[in-house]
């Protein structure tokens, strides 16, 4: 059963996109790997660790697609998932770090003992076991996500108010978690990894490993949120997304829909942010800065929303850019750029670049029929 | 006995003036500096006590020479110069610019703490004497907290003297904290010394009553304690008064940055994330009118806020109808597009600025009217808060009469209840957006001139205020603008009365989960439209 709706998700398209990836995720650690530095396909290992970036980027985007593109619900706070499952991961890879840390304390991570800290919080706990800790990067964003969803769906919150809630949501927590009395390191956050599962984080067979499995991810999600928009389900919430009201008065539960969906994508969000950490090596509370969050959006936007693969496009593009001019002469302009793009993709190509390319392609087919037709139907006046 | 002591100074003074007074001084003052002339801390102390004590009116310009380090010494001559700021060298007894060369052996008078303590309690005497009032009464606040009783005797030699009742007061209550504080006084005293000091009621006070030397009688230690009791009392309430205060100037502040917000979110339905640069840029329009003023034309210093709320408004309100006209326009009913082109739009704004105006923050002034504070009770009240207040409510009032009594206000309101009927009515809606949002942004205009009085002026400044801002906005709804007021002092209130118990953060968290929570119960804020306006 389950095979077969994974199947019948698949079109073209999205079989075309999957296997780019899987290329993608097969060829770049081969090139890293099997090609001596001095060959002009080798990929040095720093681009190891942008591509990783950037898929990670990629999936989230892909989580706010599901929930933007498919139900309308725009959550301007994605970045907080995104940075606890990030925080989760960050914990495992502290307490790897044992006796090896500046202190050589074994159960403390290094800022608990700086801080002059006795024991370890409670919530620490269990973080030395990688299944525990990959438990938590889904759980703890997922519950966030209900706890917020039940109460805002709940009570009909939608729209611009959505939005700014969730705003104020990463807002409070980037308070929070900048606040060395939280027990995450406050300022400074985690960083300082050493091993994941044994294997050194910054050796160059892991970073490809950790590259590849952010691909995977990335496939299994996209899978994953196709086969759930082409099933019934799916149908649903781009009801709701087109005609809320009019879901509701046909009797559908409205917000146990987005409920399902708003928490399904925090948990993917969650996963991003837990293969990021270890391939950028620290995660602090900028991560839930507002602005983050927004950007994420607008990777989304400039895809194509509603299109899935767009979010993918769109998040690697941007942020190929946005690598490329931060790092040249034009540095002080990337946040004209920025706006600009914010500004213009909104005005002049609100369907994304994916978006567009299919409007195209649905408009030349309508053409290619209408002219078919034309034989036997007098031509539409001019308009 | 106080009396008859100040009846014993006062002729002591009027019988050296009788004798001619120069002469006499000069010979206490140079045996007093001779004290400075053997490198020895001991023998500075004597000196600096002696030089006090004097009387001369040089005294005052010695002691501050030797707490600057420009006191110098010859200990071949037995002399002690003065240095001012150019090198000159004076001397010191009789502050003549002193002939041929200077002495080869010239080094200054050495100081270590317990003699820095020693010249704070003189001066602090010495100017217990000053012709300013206000030079008076910050000495007399010194001596309280300082303590040292050696200062006891000028204290009452310039209370008796004193005219100014806030003066008079500031040395009462320091003579009675000398009085406790180990002079050699009878319980009465001692018992008033305490009455005196509970009426001063404040932190300091409560220091000195709960500090008072082991050997201070029975009677004195029981009403001390019943003062300490009253004055803790009286400082629960004064804090929760202050924090109402504090919590009124936040709210008055937000209320300035969220009402544009408001209307505009009211008229428009669409939230201009683009809101709190409308604020930033106001601030700088202030700058820039302090710069140019302060070049063409300094006296005009004092008023330069009065031409910086117009100019902040026309500039900001212009770049708001600008926006509306080239971006916005475009974008109605997509709302959430709308919140993405604006965000992007201030990042453009926040950037814009930094490139002209650099990254740092710049230095915008308080007008004389606006600087200092005043204690009311146990507050201090600055006046810079206190006119935001009065700013932040006759903007309120303004755009409240705008809204009731103006055409343009009659046709907002339209709009804002039923675009379609106000449209089939007549009404031009697209003007009358592109005015709101000019209005809108023209008051956040006006709010960056206040914050720029309390707040530091970079490219940043609006970004602290906009989430704020947008949590009134939804906890007041926008049916109306009683709902902003009522919003932005609720907020501002409750932020500031739960700092103290759960610090700034938390505070915020919390107050975040509180209106999370208070959505449940009004999804649309306190004062929602009602009826189909709801859906639209």
């Amino acid at each position: 059963m389950t095979p077969h709706i994974l199947i019948r998700s698949l079109d073209r398209g999205a079989s075309a996109f999957l296997i780019a990836i899987a290329a993608i995720a097969i060829l770049i650690p081969v090139l890293h790997l099997a090609l001596p530095p001095t060959s002009p396909f080798h990929v040095p290992t720093y681009l190891i660790s942008l591509f990783g970036k950037y898929a990670c980027y990629a999936l989230l985007a892909l989580s706010i697609d599901l929930i933007w593109g498919f139900c309308g619900i725009l959550s301007l706070g994605h970045g907080a998932f995104f940075a606890l499952g990030g925080y989760a991961m960050g914990m495992y890879l502290m307490r790897q770090i044992g006796t090896r840390g500046v202190y050589a304390d074994p159960i403390l991570p290094d800022f608990m003992v700086f801080l002059n800290w006795k024991e370890l919080p409670v919530y620490w706990y269990g973080f030395q076991y990688f299944p525990y800790a990959v438990l938590m990067v889904v759980l703890v964003p997922g519950a966030l996500a209900f706890v917020f969803g039940w109460f805002a769906f709940r009570s009909r919150v939608t729209g611009v108010y959505l939005s700014i809630i969730t705003q104020a949501l990463t807002f409070a927590l980037m308070l929070g978690f900048f606040r060395n009395n939280f027990g995450f390191g406050g300022n400074n956050g985690l960083t300082d990894f050493k091993d994941i599962l044994g294997f050194n984080v910054q050796a160059e067979s892991t970073r490809t490993a950790l590259f590849s499995i952010t691909c995977a991810a990335l496939m299994l999600a996209f899978l994953l949120c196709r086969a759930l928009i082409t099933s019934k389900f799916g149908k649903v919430l781009i009801a709701i997304r087109d005609a809320e009201a009019r879901a509701r008065f046909l009797g559908y539960r409205v917000e146990s829909y987005k409920l399902f969906v708003f928490t399904l994508s925090a948990c993917m969000a969650g996963v991003a942010g837990a293969l990021y950490v270890p391939q950028v090596g620290i995660i602090n509370p900028s991560e839930f800065a507002p602005g983050n969050s927004i950007e994420a959006v607008i990777w989304v936007a400039v895809g194509g929303r509603g299109t899935l693969t767009g979010a993918v496009i769109g998040a690697v593009l941007v942020n190929y850019a946005k690598t490329f001019f931060t790092s040249g002469f034009l540095a002080p302009y990337w946040l004209f750029m920025l706006g600009a793009l914010f500004v213009l993709v909104t005005l002049l190509l609100p369907r994304g670049i994916v978006g567009t390319m299919r409007h195209w392609n649905a408009l030349r087919r309508d053409r290619a029929s209408a002219a078919a037709e034309d034989g036997v139907r007098e031509p539409l006046p001019a308009e | 006995m106080r009396f008859r002591r100040a009846c014993l100074v006062a002729l002591l003074l009027a019988f050296s003036y009788v004798l001619g007074c120069t002469v006499a001084h000069t010979a206490s003052l140079d045996e007093a500096l001779a004290h400075f002339t053997t490198d020895d801390f001991g023998e500075t102390i004597v000196g600096v006590n002696e030089v006090a004590a004097s009387g001369d009116p040089r005294a005052l310009i010695i002691i501050r020479a030797l707490q600057d380090g420009q006191l110098l010494y010859s200990a071949q001559k037995k002399a002690v110069y003065l240095k001012n700021e150019s090198g000159k060298l004076t001397d010191g007894a009789t502050g003549q610019s002193i002939a041929g060369p200077p002495p080869a052996d010239l080094e200054s008078v050495r100081l270590n703490n317990r003699l820095r303590g020693t010249i704070d309690a003189a001066l602090g005497g010495l100017t217990l004497l000053a012709k300013d009032p206000g030079a008076r009464y910050d000495a007399a606040q010194s001596v309280f907290k300082s303590r040292r009783t050696s200062a006891l005797p000028t204290l009452e030699n310039a209370l008796a003297k004193e005219q100014d009742p806030g003066v008079k007061r500031a040395m009462t209550e320091a003579r009675a904290a000398l009085i406790l504080s180990g002079g050699k006084a009878s319980d009465e005293d001692k018992l008033a010394a305490v009455d005196v000091i509970r009426q001063r009621g404040d932190q300091d006070a409560l220091g000195l009553l709960s500090s008072l030397p082991p050997d201070t009688a029975e009677p004195v230690v029981k009403s001390a304690a019943a003062a300490i009791g009253a004055i803790k009392n009286s400082l629960v309430v004064w804090e929760a008064v202050q924090n109402a205060w504090y919590g009124i100037s936040l709210g008055s502040v937000l209320l300035l940055a969220a009402i544009g917000l408001a209307i505009t979110f009211g008229v428009m339905g669409v939230i201009n994330m683009a809101h709190g640069e409308m604020v930033m840029i106001g601030a700088y329009v202030t700058f820039v009118v302090q710069d140019v003023i302060r070049a063409r034309n300094p006296a005009l210093f004092d008023y330069s806020l009065a031409i910086a709320i117009p100019a902040s408004f026309l500039v900001a309100g212009f770049i708001g109808i600008l926006i509306e006209r080239c971006i916005i326009r475009f974008l109605y009913g997509r709302p959430l597009e709308t919140l993405l082109a604006t965000w992007g739009l201030s990042l453009i704004l926040q950037q814009a600025v930094r490139t002209v105006f650099g990254p740092n923050n710049r230095d915008v002034g308080n007008p004389s009217w606006m600087s200092g504070a005043f204690d009311l009770g146990g507050i201090t009240i600055t006046y810079n808060r206190l006119w935001i207040i009065c700013f932040a409510l006759a903007v309120f009032i303004a755009l409240l009469a705008l809204l009731r009594y103006t055409r343009f206000g009659l046709e907002m309101r339209a709009v804002t209840q039923n675009r379609p009927m106000a449209a089939s009515m007549g009404i031009r809606t697209s003007r009358v957006d592109a005015l709101t949002f000019g209005l809108g942004s023209g008051i956040a205009g006006m709010a960056g001139v206040a914050l720029s009085q309390i707040d530091n002026v970079s490219p940043n400044l609006g970004q602290g205020y906009i989430i704020d801002s947008f949590m009134v906005v939804v906890f007041g709804g926008v049916g109306n603008l009683w709902g902003t007021l009522v919003g932005s002092f609720v907020l501002g209130i409750a932020n500031k009365f739960l700092e103290p118990y759960a610090g700034a953060v938390l505070g915020k968290i919390a107050i975040l989960v509180l209106i999370i929570l208070f959505i449940q119960k009004r999804p649309r804020g306190m004062f929602a439209l009602k009826g189909r306006a709801v859906e639209a």
